[in-house]
């Protein structure tokens, strides 16, 4: 997604003016005129200042280009039907893998995950899935067993190795 | 031999120690060789797995790896016409088209060769010119380390990007980013709105790792792969006329090594930036321009030692400052601060032994590169059909275990895959990573050191300019400041 700059440059403008209120809660250091809201407050400042120098250089561009302008401009891939479902899938995947790890255990859920990912990528099936297979199991023996983090195991507890 | 080197060979050449560099090498050479795949990436996925090692070891994984990464991206270059890792890509078309001249011996064996020799140079300048700074910088107070920080910051910005106004915002957000948390001179929670999780900040680490690895796999999904025609031609003696490019070429392998380093050195440019640089000065300086672009090979010569040289160079103010000299030494200051081994000039005082491994390592890595390099262009072809499609998805889960292992947390998975998202965001509108991540690396110390020099100074400017290193640094921070705007003005008139 490309968007012009005066759009990012509203946005950080924006981000910067929410600090800068932000900031003003801040507490004082007793008997010095410096704080934890100094050095935020300075970095707001100077991202409000360009903010607005992007939007200028983006309405600028806006008065060159004519009847051509977009504020937005899709990038190629939106328009290829087997780039959005990839996009998408790696996007749902990773959300799933965050709400299923703990119930799920890692083991499963790495399998599904990466068998998804493959899918996506068009990888055949017949590979894909083996290959998932062992992958969790090889990441799951690497770092399980010889890093010792701390994967969980989720509904296979009972046959925890 | 003082007993500091003593120490720095018994912790080098430790079987373990030696085991580590062989694996971190091979892992080094395939990361390199496969496109996409970059050398920041490798130092990335590599940390989760030195998070579990003693401080020479992890930093001996991070130093082989990288060295043969920057290689080994030049073996997809000559065959594939597609670079392997960044570092490559400003000479990736002229080792083509040597390839399709019959010339591919040559051009892999000069990549591979004065790799190691701009590599090797660049560990002299490290060596003589860290400890030298080291002891000049015993001397600095805050006022010399804020100006110092900014510079190193300035450069980044207005160096290393082509649109310096989109790199300062970056930074900024990254200077933000490091504000986040209990970290600063008052111990106020800042930006928590309530979430322990944050309250120690953000975790570099998942960051870094979001930002070079999730984005490269983001823009590998959303992108053709286009399936390059591997050139299939048995490669022969790669090391054959390479002494007789080393007689023709003294001067190109010298300025490529020197100027690689020092490029390395400055904040926020690295070895890809190093190598688009030297490859423009050698056409310019050439006694034939005409023939580069058609299959010369002394581009690949100056240029191929430039981005190697570069390596090191960025080591010399990270060890020395705690300032990195590219993304790749911007992770490993995380991972010395992680091992207890915060950078800085009183680390060369109080374990100087570490400081001569970290050269060992550097000298070693580049001479093993010539065999191992040897090897890997023997399997190149294999390498360079593996299956990226399979590849990437798994390299995700191990980066989701990755940020997983740091703390033990799910918070710091979110972390990485919401950093991965937002760097590749902002890199398809044109807004360059490398500032942010200076910015999240060199936060604390700025704020600090700009807050106790505010209290010093109370509330006196000039106090910044009272010492004359501080006055120095200052004056030259704020001359690039204001370079653009010069130079624009003087163009104007003649234009």
């Amino acid at each position: 997604m490309k968007l012009n700059d005066a759009v990012w440059g509203a946005l950080f403008a924006l981000l910067g003016a929410a600090i800068l209120w932000h900031v003003q809660g801040f507490p004082r250091i007793p008997g010095q005129n410096v704080g934890p809201a100094l050095f935020p407050g300075v970095l707001a400042v100077a991202m409000l200042v360009c903010g607005a120098i992007l939007i200028a250089s983006g309405l600028k561009a806006r008065r060159g280009a004519g009847a051509a302008f977009r504020w937005t401009v899709a990038p190629e891939w939106l328009r290829s039907r087997r780039h959005v479902l990839a996009f998408a899938v790696l996007v749902a995947s990773n959300v799933f893998y965050l709400l299923a790890v703990d119930r799920l255990g890692f083991l499963l859920t790495a399998f599904v995950y990466l068998a998804a990912l493959m899918w996506v990528l068009r990888v055949r099936l017949v590979v894909a899935v083996p290959v998932a297979f062992l992958m969790a199991l090889g990441i799951h023996y690497a770092f399980y067993k010889l890093l010792r983090v701390p994967l969980p195991w989720g509904v296979l507890q009972g046959i925890a190795w | 031999m003082s007993p500091a080197w003593a120490e720095a060979f018994r912790l080098v050449f430790d079987p373990y120690n030696v085991l580590v560099m062989m694996g971190a090498s091979l892992f080094g050479l395939f990361v390199g060789a496969v496109p996409g795949l970059t050398a920041t990436m490798a130092t990335a996925l590599l940390v989760p797995v030195t998070f579990f090692m003693a401080p020479i070891p992890a930093i001996a994984a991070i130093v082989t790896a990288t060295a043969m990464a920057i290689f080994s991206g030049d073996i997809p270059g000559c065959l594939l016409r597609m670079p392997g890792t960044p570092a490559s890509a400003a000479y990736t078309d002229e080792a083509y088209a040597m390839t399709k001249k019959g010339l591919a011996e040559t051009a892999l064996g000069a990549g591979l060769v004065f790799s190691a020799v701009g590599g090797l140079f660049g560990t002299a300048v490290l060596m003589v010119s860290a400890p030298a700074l080291a002891e000049f910088a015993l001397k600095f107070s805050s006022f010399e380390y804020f100006w110092l920080v900014l510079m190193g910051l300035t450069c980044a910005v207005f160096i290393s990007t082509d649109r310096p106004l989109k790199g300062l915002v970056t930074l900024f957000l990254g200077l933000l980013i490091a504000g986040v948390g209990l970290n600063n001179p008052a111990a106020f929670p800042r930006f928590t709105f309530g979430n322990t999780d944050l309250l120690g900040g953000i975790g570099l680490i998942p960051l870094m790792i979001g930002m070079f690895a999730v984005s490269e796999i983001i823009r590998y999904a959303v992108s053709d792969d286009g399936e390059a025609l591997i050139v299939d031609r048995p490669i022969g003696n790669v090391f054959k006329g390479m002494w007789a490019l080393a007689v023709k070429y003294p001067k190109q392998i010298l300025r490529g090594s020197a100027l690689g380093t020092l490029i390395g050195a400055l904040p926020g440019a690295g070895a890809d930036i190093a190598a688009w640089m030297s490859y423009a000065m050698s056409k310019k300086f050439s006694k034939e321009p005409e023939k580069f672009g058609t299959g010369h090979v002394e581009g690949i010569v100056e240029s191929g030692s430039a981005n190697n040289s570069a390596l090191a160079g960025a080591w010399i103010p990270a060890l020395v400052f705690g300032i990195p000299g590219d993304s790749i030494t911007a992770i490993v200051i995380g991972v010395l601060y992680m091992k207890n081994m915060n950078p800085g000039p009183t680390l060369f005082t109080t374990h100087p032994e570490r400081i001569y491994s970290v050269y060992l390592l550097f000298i070693i890595a580049n001479l093993i590169m010539l065999p191992l390099g040897w090897l890997c262009i023997k399997v190149a072809k294999r390498i360079l059909r593996v299956p990226r499609d399979i590849l990437m998805p798994v390299i995700l889960l191990f980066c989701i275990v990755g940020a997983f292992a740091i703390n033990n947390t799910a918070f710091d998975v979110g972390v990485m895959l919401v950093a991965g998202l937002v760097a590749w965001m902002l890199e398809e509108n044109g807004f360059p990573i490398t500032p942010l991540i200076l910015g999240v690396v060199l936060g604390g110390m700025l704020e600090e050191n700009f807050i106790s020099s505010m209290i010093k100074a109370d509330g006196n400017v000039l106090a910044f300019f009272s010492r004359p290193i501080a006055a120095g640094l200052g004056a030259l921070t704020i001359a690039i400041w204001f370079w653009p705007l010069l130079r624009r003005r003087r163009a104007a008139p003649a234009a």
